[in-house]
């Protein structure tokens, strides 16, 4: 098997097993770290998949992944943490309940 | 391994959609969703669907997931108990669901050489004449947007429609202080509004800079302009690669959501006002309209490019360009004004609750 | 002889970056607290990105696939260790303490609980 085919079952494992964490995980936040993992992980799929069929134009793909990966997570712990999308990260310190 | 990846990643897509159901928390929903779009997008991959795949991670995986995420500031992420089981609708849902899936057992196997799309004559000539007549090496995007030009354009026109509708149904309170409005109720409110935010707003001039959020500041500001960057380079390089006007502008907003996202959605709107936002929504269907209706008074057809330049093929190139452009427009505009209004609206909403008790 | 040696530094590579992957799938799960698993879910994540992408950079030489490649692993770099900073500070300012307690053998301090769990 060459190595692209084995990278790619190992990232299949490990989506898998960040995926138990998001259904089991207690508090919310494990499930946004387990859903930042898949995203991560997602990007290295999509590039070992690219190469894997010859195509590299697939990395395209993996940086708008890498980039809506990194927004969701800062809207959702902003959601988290004021209730609502408005304000800046920094401008209701100090001010929570 | 083909076959062990399609059927391990469905696998995966049949759980999460199974955990989305079955969780009571909203909230935990709509991350679940964005794991779910995640693995869409890998099996659009491994199907070798690149631009689907990109369309797919741009909208679904993000924006949605942000979206969701202001719908849930607004109403709570608690569902309504329901007394009545539904038992009609599930009915209904696996009769449905059933005749669909009877359907499927008399579709071709994926790839196979009798398939109507192998023998169609259009599929000849998309992939063999497409070379010829547009010269443009992503074949996708010619069908896209010369060939199937006018559903593009009416795909353009349903994008400018729910920009629209967003902002009318939301029209949001907006808190600025020097802006006049038409209402003169809604003033009243305004005002009231800006005095009870305005102790909490300590200064208006620059974001502040508080130690502990120093990291996200910095990080965005060193990002956002390689992210528009990228949005332009996916903008045109939708010809001879995966992407194109819609992937393309959908970036862009993706760019504008992340700095509201660390500095707030006041200094955002400084920085791209509504009013921006609104003529951004009709210039794009304009400039794509405009192009149409200019092939028509060359003496041609509706989006005819062959006649925009003195060479067929030229005027083929150059007329994809300003209707992706115009389809970069919409759906950038579109995309920030849904934000804005979902967004702006939720603090007024906290604040008129608080306000209630 | 190149290409061997190619071949074989990007198996070393590529194999060290998977042991790394599964290595943080496995410790998401098996973590007991979530700051642990913050840190299960985000270092690591990061390490095997870079090992695995250096794999394929090598694969494919000096075109512009490797700079693609290097601005996806200097991306990822600058922004999942922002994000999980970002969700530790939200965790804790939602006043989630770390476990401490209740581990095993702490060695003769103060703290009472551990009376409990040592022998």
């Amino acid at each position: 098997m060459s190595f692209f085919t084995v990278t790619a079952i190992a990232i299949l494992v490990s989506v898998a097993l960040a995926l138990t964490r998001a259904i089991l995980g207690p508090t919310s936040y494990d499930r946004i770290l387990a859903v930042n993992a898949i995203g991560t992980k997602t990007v290295l799929l999509i590039a070992v998949v690219g190469f894997m069929n010859g195509r590299p134009d697939f990395l395209d793909l993996a940086i708008v992944y890498a980039l809506m990966n990194f927004i969701g997570t800062l809207a959702v712990l902003k959601y988290f943490k004021f209730g609502s999308l408005r304000g800046g990260l920094s401008r209701f310190h100090g001010e929570e309940k | 391994m083909e076959e062990f990846t399609s059927v391990f990643l469905m696998l995966l897509l049949v759980a999460s959609a199974l955990a989305v159901l079955y969780v009571r928390n909203l909230f935990v929903a709509t991350m679940l969703l964005g794991a779910v779009s995640f693995i869409m997008a890998l099996i659009f991959v491994t199907l070798d669907a690149v631009d689907v795949a990109f369309t797919e991670a741009a909208v679904g995986a993000g924006i949605s997931t942000v979206l969701y995420l202001g719908t849930l500031a607004l109403v709570g992420p608690h569902e309504k108990g329901s007394i009545k089981k539904p038992v009609l609708p599930l009915l209904l849902s696996l009769a449905v669901g059933g005749v669909l899936i009877y359907a499927t057992f008399e579709m071709p196997i994926v790839g196979s050489p009798d398939t109507p799309v192998q023998q169609s004559r259009l599929t000849e000539r998309f992939l063999v004449q497409s070379l010829d007549e547009i010269a443009v090496p992503n074949i996708v995007t010619s069908v896209l947007a010369s060939y199937r030009g006018f559903d593009t354009f009416g795909e353009t026109t349903v994008i400018f429609t729910a920009g629209i509708a967003v902002l009318l149904i939301l029209s949001q309170v907006r808190i600025r202080r020097k802006e006049d409005l038409a209402d003169g109720e809604v003033e009243d409110e305004q005002d009231s509004l800006e005095a009870q935010l305005a102790p909490q707003i300590k200064d208006t001039s620059a974001p502040s800079a508080s130690p502990h959020d120093l990291i996200p500041h910095v990080v965005a500001k060193l990002l956002i302009p390689f992210v528009l960057l990228f949005g332009f380079y996916v903008q045109f390089h939708g010809d001879f690669g995966p992407g194109g006007g819609f992937q393309a502008g959908v970036i862009f907003a993706a760019g504008f959501i992340l700095y509201s996202l660390v500095f707030g959605l006041e200094f955002t709107q400084k920085l791209l006002p509504l009013r921006v936002v609104e003529y951004g929504l009709a210039a794009g269907v304009l400039l794509y309209g405009g192009v149409g209706v200019v092939s028509m008074l060359l003496g041609g057809n509706f989006l005819d490019y062959n006649l925009l330049s003195a060479d067929p093929v030229a005027g083929q190139h150059l007329g994809i360009l300003l209707v992706e452009l115009g389809v970069g427009i919409t759906v950038t505009a579109a995309m920030v004004a849904i934000f804005y209004g979902f967004a702006g609206r939720s603090e007024v909403k906290k604040k008129n609750e608080v306000e209630a008790k | 002889m190149m290409e061997l040696l190619l071949d074989i530094s990007t198996w070393i590579l590529m194999m060290t970056g998977c042991a790394f992957l599964l290595i943080t799938g496995v410790g998401l799960l098996r973590f007991p607290d979530i700051y642990t698993r913050i840190h299960a879910g985000g270092m690591a994540d990061t390490l095997a990105t870079f090992l695995i992408f250096g794999g394929l950079a090598l694969q494919s030489g000096f075109t512009l696939v490797t700079v693609k490649l290097v601005f996806i692993v200097a991306f990822i770099f600058i922004t999942s260790p922002t994000a999980t900073y970002a969700l530790a500070q939200a965790t804790f300012i939602a006043g989630l303490k770390p476990v401490v307690d209740g581990f095993g053998d702490d060695g003769p301090d103060e703290n009472s609980n551990t009376a409990k769990v040592k022998d």
